[in-house]
């Protein structure tokens, strides 16, 4: 394991009784990294992503998060990660400003920390006016890019993203992903499952996962040649296709 | 502890905003309390009634006054024979009528024993029932208190027969279900719901994947209820000593934290359904149909247990709602001590006990 390395995963595995959700699987992440994780519905990806925020124990192997072990050190890992999912998680009746103060809260941010960084996203987003209202009636893509911004709000060194941009328009899939280079230039670590193979071009490295085991890790382009296809589309269905289990 | 008071903040946040929530959980027990106490009540109050008195002799008089002299009748009228009743009844005042035999003073002296005649519009059996009831729980009390000043005992006999409620109030069954029946919906139901309400939103697993442990999550969506239920059960004893005029004749703190005691069972009780449903229709099925139903008809509210067959009396038991109302009753009724209620509490205690541990045993089963 090098020591640049943010998260490093060693024959992780995960059984429920008889059934092996995630077989063995190793990658390294590095520091700023953005991290594509596909896979096929059912191939694993959510259980190996529950296992990495400390959700979930792993049956076997080993797994380091932000240099925090999963089995032991649950409660740090916790607290140097950030996640969001594509349900975008914010609370519709609370105001911009009162989800800010909570979820900062629940990571133990101080007041102060709090009022600063709450308003630097609200001057980044254009929002300051709008502080006071209601989250549900905001559109769905400022929530979505407010959500992202509340994952990151204390700062953490990694943030996961499940399918940060299912049921959003192509437009504003463009502007999130602006804002995950952001993110990632400061220094966050981006771990991000998605569906969208044009998605998948913007990452740094993608890993696909097939029947709980990651049959392919690499750059995009190097993927690419490997397969011989001209784009991801082509690689992630030659890949899938070997697939036994079925969707769930 | 800071993320906890910021926890509970946000959730009575959630409370305030949904205005027509809140107003019906604060606003529900009041009216429960004030259509119990004044439209479904049994009660009847100042009734005019006839006497037709044959004996005309001392203690006729003064059962006649005794029934004056309750807030329950009023004598309209004195009449003078039987077909005079029929008339009374239909000009339609008079709701009672006692007839006191001739030969009444007679029985009373040699016999020690004699007979009024109750005769009731039995137009509305409810009312007629009540009065009856009433006319020969005076009586009866009249008869004791001669009774004891003489050897030999006297009997008048009446038809009635007054089990149970001496004191003859509407009140003293339902403000102890009134309150049961609050404190489960208000605990069990919405405790139950908002803790579903963020898994189907996905805000759980964002709560989750926090450094906040679970136990203070459960924790601090149950406190704002346990306030709202303080409230409740504050407004429900005003309500029923200052509006009914109940009193609460043990003491005060008991009830109170037997309240309490009671408030955290429902809340056990809401945070395990919770644990089980995945949607908030299941939560809110679950509560009502496992809950509220056993509650209203199993707690002796409604039907005394007494009287159910024994299946169903072993039911009961598993019904939180019949022991806390056995104590509600004893206290605020019977004026009794911790002494009479504490296998009750042992039992409200255990069951906080279990339904707790299963909630927090399932929450950290999802969470492997």
């Amino acid at each position: 394991m090098s020591n640049s390395a943010i998260i490093s995963v060693n024959k992780l595995s995960k059984k429920f009784g008889d059934f092996t959700a995630v077989d063995e699987i190793s990658f390294e992440v590095s520091k700023g990294e953005i991290f594509g994780f596909l896979g096929a519905n059912g191939a694993g990806k959510t259980t190996a992503m529950r296992m990495l925020c400390g959700l979930s124990l792993p049956t076997s192997g080993e797994a380091r998060v932000a240099g925090f072990d999963v089995y032991r050190q649950n409660e740090e890992l916790k607290k140097n990660i950030g996640y969001m999912s594509q349900k975008f998680s914010l609370y519709d009746d609370l105001t911009i400003k009162e989800n800010m103060r909570f979820y900062g809260g629940i990571y133990g941010c101080s007041d102060s920390f709090i009022k600063t960084k709450t308003g630097s996203i609200l001057n980044q987003l254009h929002l300051e006016k709008d502080a006071g209202k209601l989250v549900g009636s905001l559109p769905l893509g400022w929530k979505q890019k407010l959500a992202f911004s509340v994952a990151i709000f204390h700062e953490p060194k990694i943030v996961f993203l499940d399918e940060p941009t299912g049921g959003v328009d192509p437009v504003t899939r463009r502007e999130f992903w602006k804002m995950i280079y952001e993110a990632a230039d400061s220094g966050i670590t981006i771990f991000v499952t998605t569906h969208y193979m044009d998605e998948a071009e913007y990452c740094n490295r993608v890993s696909i996962m097939v029947d709980g085991r990651i049959d392919a890790l690499d750059s995009p382009a190097a993927l690419r040649r490997e397969y011989n296809t001209a784009s991801m589309d082509e690689v992630f269905l030659k890949l899938a296709r070997k697939a036994r289990r079925d969707d769930g | 502890m800071n993320q906890f008071l910021i926890f509970i903040k946000k959730e009575f946040l959630h409370i305030w905003r949904d205005k027509r929530t809140l107003f019906i959980l604060l606003g529900m027990p009041i009216v429960q309390i004030i259509i119990f106490g004044f439209a479904l009540t049994n009660e009847v109050k100042n009734a005019r009634i006839a006497v037709l008195d044959f004996s005309k002799d001392p203690t006729t008089q003064s059962i006649i006054a005794e029934l004056e002299a309750s807030r329950y009748f009023e004598v309209e009228r004195t009449i003078s024979s039987y077909q005079q009743i029929e008339t009374a009844f239909k000009s339609g005042h008079i709701k009672l009528a006692v007839v006191f035999p001739g030969e009444f003073a007679q029985d009373m002296a040699h016999l020690n024993k004699a007979t009024v005649q109750l005769v009731a519009d039995a137009s509305d059996p409810n009312v007629a029932n009540t009065l009856t009831n009433y006319a020969s729980a005076i009586i009866m009390d009249y008869q004791q208190r001669i009774t004891d000043q003489r050897k030999l005992p006297y009997t008048i006999t009446t038809e009635m027969r007054m089990l149970y409620n001496p004191q003859l109030k509407g009140a003293f069954n339902f403000v102890p279900g009134v309150m049961a029946m609050v404190l489960l919906l208000v605990c069990t139901m919405m405790t139950a719901i908002t803790i579903v309400k963020e898994k189907e939103m996905g805000t759980m697993e964002i709560m989750l994947v926090s450094p906040m442990k679970p136990i203070l999550i459960v924790l601090a969506k149950a406190v704002p209820y346990l306030v709202l239920s303080i409230v409740n059960i504050s407004s429900i004893l005003l309500l029923s000593v200052y509006v009914l005029e109940m009193p609460i004749n043990g003491s005060l703190l008991l009830l109170v934290s037997v309240s309490i005691l009671f408030t955290l069972v429902s809340l056990s009780l809401g945070l395990l359904i919770s644990a089980g449903a995945g949607s908030q229709q299941t939560a809110m099925f679950i509560s009502l149909v496992a809950l509220f139903l056993p509650t209203v008809m199993l707690s002796g509210f409604m039907f005394p247990v007494e009287n159910m067959p024994l299946p169903l009396r072993m039911v009961s038991n598993i019904v939180p709602a019949k022991w806390y109302y056995s104590i509600v009753k004893a206290v605020m009724i019977k004026g009794l001590g911790f002494n009479a209620i504490w296998k009750e509490t042992l039992v409200l205690t255990g069951m906080m006990i279990v339904f707790l541990g299963l909630a927090i045993k399932k929450f950290k089963i999802r969470l492997a």
